[in-house]
Formats: structure tokens, sequence, C-alpha cells
């Protein structure tokens, strides 16, 4: 019988209130990075304590840039973000791993298997292989604020930047945690000039490149006797190597046989799998997405079963993970029913639908980008036609109106959140200037980053640690780079919003919409006094005309030919659209698409 | 009290559901059990289906409640508690909430909200409790507290003292709306008890 998990010392904390906790612990005093689910709160959670500076970075590789310069000046630092983020931040992970490091450097991603909010599934380990860097995984909330306090031990005894690889069943996990003792770095903070070490010019960077193998020689025999990479013994018949959450799903669903538990997933531990290889009848690889670990251990020599077995696409599961390996079906007894799916929405008065309302009048297409307004795509607004990753949508109409010339002229718009055109748009617009396009950019200024759960942005007017700041001139940065016409709207104006669109659309020279209303959900705007709009049903017609906004508020209710002469209505009407007041916040989207005055303001709420 | 459980919340996002199931966990670990609780953020909210799955014992392992294996399901919306059948199996308790959260094709004038969906999981051999949460609330002065009437149902089936939920209630839910939550707990918990 194990002890009680929880004892009075003992916290329930989620993986990336650990996290938090863990940086804290292991006295990280500069961390950066970009919000990005399931990432988002480890800096939220680290902005709380004292003694800590926290920022959001614009993008994820100056949140990179911004540690790596903490570090090269002695602190700890550390850098936060998903795992599409990690394709931006590579550029300077890539040469970090060269220079090393001062204060210890350690870089959290998050991955999302089954992409629960992601637009791909990519598999981070890859990135610790390519960049030449020790990567840590955890499989829950107290492994993890443990690993992120060994990874800065390793970040300043191997001189290495460190990754860390979260998930959304560690990062969205709560577990106990222990509190622990808060570490001491060796390395003083200040100026220490080591040009050689970091100036990264061929000459120093072939000296570093040696350096690199060297310190990959000597991860790889600590590797053998890390802690955290343990053979747990049992029935000899199979034996399991695996990381992470897989670990947990082979733990239950075969708690008898024998695991390598790896904490440590680059370099592995080649002396203590041939030990394990040489102790079982037959060795089986568990892990998420790539054959990451089976490809390495079959490159040793080892005879291992992995991919064959165990899905490469989504999330494992218990349930998953028994299947592949011994074929039992598990207690599941009741078959899915068929429902009417309920997928996410824009909120009600959220001020993305009068765009996308109107852009589905105009019939244009739609090139869009990442945030709550990629929501845009789904009917009744259906009004994207695209959207790849953070910043593509301006790069993208340009290259599709180079492409078309005459025939795309006022047929293809781009669409771009304030906080995702901060983070890689701009230079996409400066290109669109540039290169001579008449494409219309719409910046979408909701004046916060939403989508993650309202994080401050350079446009928002207060930082991390909620100090006010200053405001991005959205108006003034477009001009400053050339764009001659730009205009703001407010979304919520319909007709109006639908006018400035068509004239911009129709323009043969680039310009920018900035359509700008806060988010619904900001402190500020759920303050607001609001007056909902309810429906006077004697005059609804049934038309229809309203529910083409798909406003959460709007609903229908049918009617059979009886019912409606009972009312006193046509034999025909086949409906009444009502407005649910509780819903409802009074953004007025809906009251010029009634053409029959049944839609009305309501009392103060 | 036994010695492991799977429970399972269901609705839509924006009904409290990550606030019950945090309630519940608290009080499970008031109780000394080990527990961990999963859930997504981000694009999964905004009115979509949400899920949270809430497991404790002597020591947890997985996060993820198994399909067939959720011993409890606190639905806090009719047609989510279907959504979620392949998750119980037969004897398994489900609290419904009777609150119709219309999705975006039956608001739209698209689809029909289905119908019979109680009689669909009893004929099913499951052990259906259905609940007015959103009345018990409204009752009490906050239909914000309907997610704490059904804490409050849930509590029932749960060999947890009342003392252990009404302790973590105070400790958890800012004084402002304390005594309409309690309140609401304590009318959740009779529905749940008759």
């Amino acid at each position: 019988m194990t002890k009680p998990a929880t004892s009075l010392e003992n916290l329930w904390l989620s993986g990336n209130e650990a996290l938090a906790m863990g940086a804290k612990e292991a006295a990280v005093t500069v961390a950066s990075g970009y919000p990005g689910t399931p990432s988002t709160e480890i800096l939220e959670n680290l902005s709380r304590y004292e003694g800590v500076y926290t920022e959001w970075a614009p993008n994820e590789k100056v949140g990179l840039e911004v540690a790596i310069g903490a570090s090269f000046a002695g602190a700890r630092a550390l850098a936060t973000m998903k795992h599409v983020g990690l394709n931006v931040a590579a550029d300077p992970l890539f040469t970090a791993s060269y220079t090393g490091v001062r204060g210890g450097l350690v870089i959290v991603v998050a991955d999302d298997p089954s992409m629960h909010s992601s637009q791909n599934e990519q598999d981070s380990r890859n990135y610790a292989d390519a960049a030449k860097l020790p990567m840590l995984e955890p499989s829950d909330p107290g492994e993890a604020k443990e690993f992120l306090k060994i990874a800065y031990d390793l970040s300043e005894e191997f001189d290495t930047p460190v990754l860390l690889k979260s998930c959304t069943r560690v990062a969205h996990v709560k577990g106990v945690v222990a509190p622990g003792k808060t570490a001491v770095s060796k390395v003083k903070v200040g100026i220490e000039k080591s040009p050689a070490k970091f100036v990264m010019l061929p000459g120093n960077a072939r000296q570093r490149r040696l350096a690199v193998a060297a310190r990959q020689d000597r991860l790889g025999e600590f590797a053998e006797t890390f802690a955290e990479n343990k053979i747990e013994w049992g029935d000899k018949k199979r034996g399991f190597i695996t990381a992470g959450v897989s670990y947990l799903y082979v733990k239950e669903a075969f708690p008898e046989a024998t695991v390598l538990k790896l904490g440590l997933v680059n370099p592995l531990p080649e002396k203590m799998i041939r030990k394990l290889a040489e102790g079982v009848e037959e060795l089986i690889v568990v892990e998420e997405l790539d054959p990451y670990l089976e490809t390495r251990i079959k490159a040793m020599g080892i005879a291992c079963r992995g991919k064959e077995l165990i899905p490469a696409i989504g999330e494992l599961s218990t349930a998953v993970v028994r299947k592949a390996v011994s074929g039992e079906a598990g207690p599941a007894e009741f078959a899915p029913v068929e429902l009417i799916p309920r997928p996410p929405n824009m909120c009600a008065g959220c001020p993305h639908r009068g765009l996308f309302y109107n852009l589905n009048r105009l019939k244009v297409f739609v090139s869009g980008d990442i945030g709550c307004y990629t929501l845009g795509f789904l009917p009744p607004l259906s009004a994207m036609d695209s959207c790849v990753c953070m910043g593509a949508s301006i790069g993208i109409a340009h290259g599709m109106s180079k492409a078309l010339g005459e025939a795309g002229k006022g047929k293809v718009v781009a669409v771009i959140g304030d906080s995702t055109f901060i983070h890689s748009g701009l230079n996409s617009l400066i290109n669109t200037v540039y290169n001579k396009d008449n494409a219309t950019v719409i910046i979408l200024d909701n004046r916060i980053t939403a989508m993650t759960g309202h994080q401050p942005n350079p446009a928002s007017g207060s930082t991390l640690m909620g100090e006010p700041a200053n405001s991005i001139d959205f108006e003034a940065l477009c001009r400053a780079v050339g764009v001659k016409h730009v205009r703001t709207v407010n979304p919520h104006e319909i007709e109006e919003t639908y006018t400035v669109l068509k004239e911009e659309i129709d323009r043969d020279e680039v310009s920018v919409v900035i359509t700008r209303f806060p988010c619904i959900l900001i402190p500020e705007e759920k303050k607001r006094v609001k007056y909902p709009f309810f429906t006077d049903t004697d005059e609804c017609t049934g038309c229809t005309a309203c529910l083409k906004l798909g406003c959460p508020a709007i609903q229908w209710e049918p009617l059979t030919p009886e019912e409606a002469e009972a009312q006193g209505r046509k034999k025909s009407q086949k409906g009444v659209a009502r407005i649910d007041e509780v819903t409802c916040v009074g953004c007025g989207q809906c009251l010029p698409l009634c053409k029959f005055e049944a839609i009305k303001k309501g009392e103060e709420k | 009290m036994e010695s492991s459980g799977n429970i399972l919340f269901c609705g839509v996002g924006g009904q409290g559901i990550l606030l019950a199931s945090e309630l519940t966990a608290y009080a499970l670990l008031a109780a000394g059990m080990d527990a961990k609780k999963s859930e997504v953020h981000g694009m999964a909210q905004r009115g979509g289906s949400v899920e949270a799955h809430l497991r404790y014992g002597r020591k947890v392992y997985s996060p993820l409640i198994e399909p067939g294996s959720a011993d409890l399901l606190l639905a806090f919306e009719i047609m989510e508690a279907m959504r979620y059948l392949p998750y119980l199996h037969k004897g398994s308790k489900v609290i419904v909430n009777i609150q119709r959260i219309l999705p975006p094709a039956v608001a739209t004038g698209k689809a029909a909200y289905p119908e019979n969906i109680l009689e669909e999981l009893s004929g099913r051999g499951l052990e259906v409790m259905p609940i007015d949460a959103f009345e018990i609330a409204k009752k009490a002065g906050n239909v914000k507290a309907a997610n704490v009437a059904l804490v409050g149902a849930l509590s029932s089936l749960l060999p947890i003292p009342q003392e252990t939920f009404i302790k973590v209630i105070k400790e958890r839910i800012p004084a402002r709306f304390l005594e309409v939550n309690l309140t609401v707990f304590q009318e959740g918990r009779k529905a749940g008890l008759s």
C-alpha cells in the first residue's frame, strides 16, 4: 500500500501550474514566450510569483531570443511555447545549441497530439535530435516540476539549452505535486564576454560544432546512469520502452510487465536498452506520434516492435495501448450514438461575426489565419477559405493574387487578428506593399489574444505582469510601411462595414481595413452595461435572415402549419426566431438584418 | 470508501463544468485519495462540447477514463449525456441536468433536437437521475450556480461526508457567492438523495 497521495504539504496542480512552480524553485529570473494551447498557463502562473520577470513576446522566436539573452547574462531563463511555436523559434534554437549557455536555459514545448487546439500534430522530439539538444519528457504534473529543475542543472553542467517536452495530457492534467526547495545557480549574473563562444561566425561555429559533438557523447554517458531513466523489472515475457504519458497507459494496461521508463529521450541510454532487451522475450516501444525511439533503437541493432502495433496518429490511451499490444478490446459496452455535432462557435456578441457575415455576402476568397476568428469557417458564416499557420494569411493572399493576375482583382482578402498580425503578419504586409499587390488586408483588432484565454499583446496596452504599456497604433504602423488606404470600422455596424469592405476590395491598390471592437470576454467589456435585444415574435415572419449570423443567442423555434395558423400566422410560416435575453449582450448586429422590426432593444442587464 | 473510481463530467463550454470537477476533486483529495483530472482548453471551449475526466484511487496512472469504465457521469446538458455513452457501463449512474442547449444546427433550424434521451439512457441499463439544476439555482437567486447544484447531487452518490464538500466549497468559492452556492449545493444534494 502506498501512502496517501495527499498530505498537508502536497498541492494539486495542473502540469502548467507545476512547471511555473518548478521554474520558481529552479531560481529562474527571466521567462518569455508566446501563448499557445496547451502551453499558455505556464507563464501566466509564473507571473504571479515574486522575483521573476515574465513577459509575452510577439512570437516564439523573439521569446527564445530573450531567454538566450538572459542566459548569456548569467540568469536562469525559460522560454515556453506550443509545438508549432518551436517551428518559429527553430532558427535561434539550432544555433543556441552551438553557443551553449551561461545561466541555465530551458525551452518548454507543449505538443498537442490529436490536435485538440492546433492545426497539426507534430512530434517535438525530432527537434531534440535535429538541434542536438537534450530533451526531458515528464509523464504528469509532479514529474513536470521535478524534471524542469533537473533541466536547469543539466543545462549549466553540460553547457547546453535543454528542451522539456510537455503535451496536452501533462499541461492540462491536474495531479499531486510536492513543493520543494529553491535551487541556487552557481552562475553569477553579470556581463562576461566570451566572443568565441557567443559570436557564431563560421570560424567560431566550427569550433563550437566540435564542442556540441563532445557534449553529446558526455550526455550519452550521463543517460546510462540518470535516475529518471529506469527499468522496472516485472514479468520478463514482455518488456516495454516508453516515456511521458505513454508510460502511464502502459502501466495501466500491463501492470505486471517490465518497463523501461525514459525520463531523458535524447540522447538515449544504449547500454540500458541493451540490458532490457537481453532480459525480456519481446521488446515493444510505446510512444505517441512518430517512431522516434523505435527508429533509434532499431538503428542500435536491437529488435523491437513499435508502430507496427501502436498507432502513429493521435493520442494514445490505456485502451488503445492494450488493444494494440494484446488485441483485447477492453471494457467498452456501448457503441456511440449518432448525434448532432456541437462544434465551438464564436460567442454571442463576438465582433468577428459582423465581419464574417459581410465577407460571406461579398463572396471573396478569404485567406484566413489562427485565432477565434478561424471559426468564421463554420456555417452559416462559411467565410474562410484557407488557414495554414500563424501569420500566413497575408502572404498567401499575396501569392494567390500574383498567380491570378487580373482575374484575381477584388476577389481575395486576408483576415488576421491583432496578436497574429504582430506575431508574424507584419513582414508579409511589408512584402505586399513592396511587391506591388492590390490585396485587401483586414486586421481584426479585438485588443487581446483571445483564443488562448485573453493574454495581453503589444496592442492591448498592458503587459503580462499587469503594467500599463504602449499600445501599437495599427493605422500609423500600416501607413509607415507604405499602405496608403487604412480604414477603421466597428464590425458590429453591419452595413457600414459592408460599404467599407466593398470600397477597399474594389480598390486597385493595397489597403488595410481594421475592424476594431474589444472581445466581449475581456473584463472591461464584461462589466459594461448591456441592453440585450428581444424578439417581438408577433412581428417575426420566420424569414430566417437573422439566423445567417449564426449567433448563439438567436434560436429557431419550429412551428407546424396548425400551430402557425392557431397563432394567427400564415400556415406556410415554418417557425419563429427568438433571441435568448440571457445570452444576448446587445451587440446589435442582428438589428439591421430584420426587415420586419421584430427585434427590439430590451432592459439594462 | 471505494478504493477507486472514474467520474466523467460533460456539457457545453461555459456551463461551469471545470469548477464542478475541481470541487469534486478537492473533496476526494480531502478524503485522502490520489486524484487526477484531465481536460481540454482552447478551441475545444467556445460553446463546444466539453469533457473533464476525474479519476481517483490509491494511485492513479492514466489521467483519462477508458471507454466502458466511467462509474458516474455528471451531464450538464441532456444531449451531451448521450454523446458520452461509450464511456459508461451497465449500472453506471448518470446525473443529467435536464437543460437543453441548442447546438448550432438546431438553433438555425437545420436539425431537430433529439427526443427521449432519458428513456434511451435508462433503456440501456443505466441508473439515470434527472435534475433541474437551472431551476434550483434560479430559486436560490443565481442561475450561474447550477453547476454547484449538480455537484450537490453528485455528492449524494460519493462516500464522502457532506461536511467535506461544504468545507471545499467554502475554501474555493468567493465569499460574495458563498451563501447562494451553499444553498444550491444542499438543494442539489436533496434532489440527488430523493
